[in-house]
């Protein structure tokens, strides 16, 4: 499959999503967390944050919307039976609290072709409702040639 | 600064969970008939839960969810429920409050995640 390396530095309009509490305690339990400032609101506040606080994976959740335009975009075409996830970057800046409101921007930041396998690298940037940074991505998905 | 050895054995329904919480409704990671009927062993741990138990090594050592400045790693190879995942980290070098450290996730004796490297604040004494 010949990759459309035309279609590089396509950037997606921002989605917002709205950090709930429960949304991180569930997050924190299936992945095992075990910060109390990630599941218990007094420990929380105790320690000076607004609200409960989401752990860094939980960057997945919020980026969640702003990637799948992404990555189902009919002009990059990915083809989801052949999708495998090779790796993924994250940098982190402000804490993430319940209550934040979280913009997000993705953009195709490279395609390229390797031993008959399509890469597709994106970029996302999130920031909050204070316009502060509270993560950068890179996510490379890997489609496998026939 | 040491990052302890981290074990975790995710339970038959621990994709079904994390699926929900992180909204990667794949069926290769919620459905033994799919993922077998697309040639894999049953369903599969998706990369970035175990992504996030290498995140956990990490903030667990730091004292927090402030402490993980970056993460970043290599996907190889398909983990699975039931079975024992162990990330072990080691620290490469310490500069500025800050340890930049290597990190491995592996699971019946391979690594699932690899190359991974991490930027952890080292907690204040």
């Amino acid at each position: 499959m010949p990759a459309n390396t035309d279609i590089v530095g396509k950037t997606f309009p921002p989605a917002v999503y709205a950090v709930g509490r429960e949304k991180i305690r569930e997050f924190a339990h299936a992945t095992g967390e075990t910060s109390p400032l990630c599941l218990d609101l007094e420990a929380a506040r105790a320690a000076g944050h607004a609200d409960l606080v989401a752990p860094p994976m939980f960057a997945v959740v919020y980026c969640m919307p702003a990637m799948a335009v992404g990555l189902f975009d009919p002009e990059i075409g990915i083809d989801f039976a052949r999708l495998v996830h090779g790796g993924q970057e994250f940098t982190w800046g402000e804490l993430v609290v319940a209550g934040d409101e979280i913009a997000t921007t993705v953009t195709l930041a490279d395609v390229s072709e390797r031993a008959g396998n399509g890469f597709f690298v994106f970029e996302s940037r999130s920031v909050n409702q204070d316009g502060a940074e509270v993560s950068a991505g890179r996510w490379t998905n890997i489609v496998r040639g026939a | 600064m040491e990052i302890p050895e981290l074990k975790v054995t995710p339970d038959r329904y621990l994709t079904v969970r994390y699926a929900g919480a992180s909204g990667d409704f794949n069926p290769i990671h919620v459905d033994d008939e799919f993922a077998r009927s697309v040639g894999l062993p049953g369903k599969i741990l998706h990369g970035l839960y175990t992504m996030a138990q290498v995140a956990r090594a990490q903030t667990e050592a730091g004292g927090g969810p402030a402490s993980l400045r970056r993460l970043a790693v290599q996907f190889r190879g398909m983990g699975v429920p039931e079975a024992e995942l162990t990330i072990t980290t080691t620290v490469r070098d310490e500069r500025d409050g800050v340890a930049y450290v290597d990190c491995v996730a592996e699971q019946n004796g391979r690594a699932i995640i690899r190359n991974a490297e991490a930027e952890v604040v080292i907690p204040a004494q």
